[in-house]
């Protein structure tokens, strides 16, 4: 099966990101096929790759980030939600006039019909939040 | 913009204010409009709150987004869909909502109403019957 998972709330204020990253990595090792991993609302915040939590704890961004190596995950960050948050990477500190990028190189900042892309092109979207 | 036509409903449960959802929600039905899809708008629980008429956000500080739901027929969203118990359970009525409408081109422009009250039940079958399920 194809899935789309979006993931609407942020790293460790929430369990979202946990259950959605379990269920990604479950789905894929099954054999099926995600299409896309879209963060939206204060999911954006999943893609910082400045988050330093303390050492015995999970690192949120990281373990997407090697997810996405390993089964080349497409994983993309909604502009809109990003820009209120300040979620930054080359293109949008530029365009912006920021003095400073924060986004994890694994994850890439598009936009929301990237969302509707996926939904069109997957068996299921599976949304994980409140 | 793509050949695959699927039914999306786009399920809005919590107030328009406290939380970004409601909005944020509105953004990606107003980006989706684009993708040419067959799209429901479904309102329950505190969802409900968002569609109320004459909202005042001064004293909060943040975008009044209301209005903008009055132009979702423009963008072809001709489907609205309430949940009455949800309605029931705040007190309020159809009346206490925006009058959403949309224009068929069909029928000489003739003005529609958007708005569908619908129980419970029936509101769990659209979420059957849906493709795709937007919940925010």
């Amino acid at each position: 099966m194809k899935f789309a998972i979006q993931v609407n709330e942020g790293p460790y204020q929430h369990q979202a990101s946990d259950s959605a990253y379990f269920f990604t990595k479950a789905a894929l090792e099954k054999g099926h096929e995600v299409f896309r991993v879209f963060f939206y609302h204060d999911g954006v915040n999943n893609s910082s790759r400045l988050t330093t939590p303390p050492q015995d704890d999970r690192n949120i961004v990281n373990r997407w980030a090697e997810l996405a190596e390993q089964h080349d995950l497409d994983m993309v960050v909604c502009v809109a939600a990003a820009q209120r948050r300040g979620v930054v990477d080359e293109g949008e500190m530029q365009r912006n006039g920021k003095d400073a990028t924060n986004i994890h190189p694994r994850f890439r900042i598009s936009g929301l019909g990237q969302l509707v892309e996926a939904a069109i092109q997957s068996d299921r979207l599976v949304v994980f939040g409140d | 913009m793509s050949e695959t036509i699927k039914k999306f409903l786009y399920l809005n449960r919590k107030a328009p204010y406290g939380t970004i959802y409601a909005w944020e929600s509105l953004e990606v039905v107003l980006i989706g409009a684009a993708f040419d899809q067959d799209v429901s708008l479904a309102f329950v629980e505190d969802g409900v709150y968002q569609l109320t008429k004459d909202q005042d956000t001064t004293g909060i500080g943040m975008k009044n987004f209301s209005p903008t739901y009055a132009a979702l027929g423009d963008y072809e969203v001709k489907k609205i869909f309430i949940e009455k118990e949800s309605l029931d359970e705040r007190g309020l009525t159809l009346d206490d909502l925006q009058h959403l409408v949309w224009e068929d081109e069909d029928d000489d422009w003739a003005e529609k109403d958007s708005i569908k009250l619908v129980s419970r039940e029936e509101m769990t079958a659209l979420m059957e019957d849906a493709d795709v399920v937007f919940s925010f």
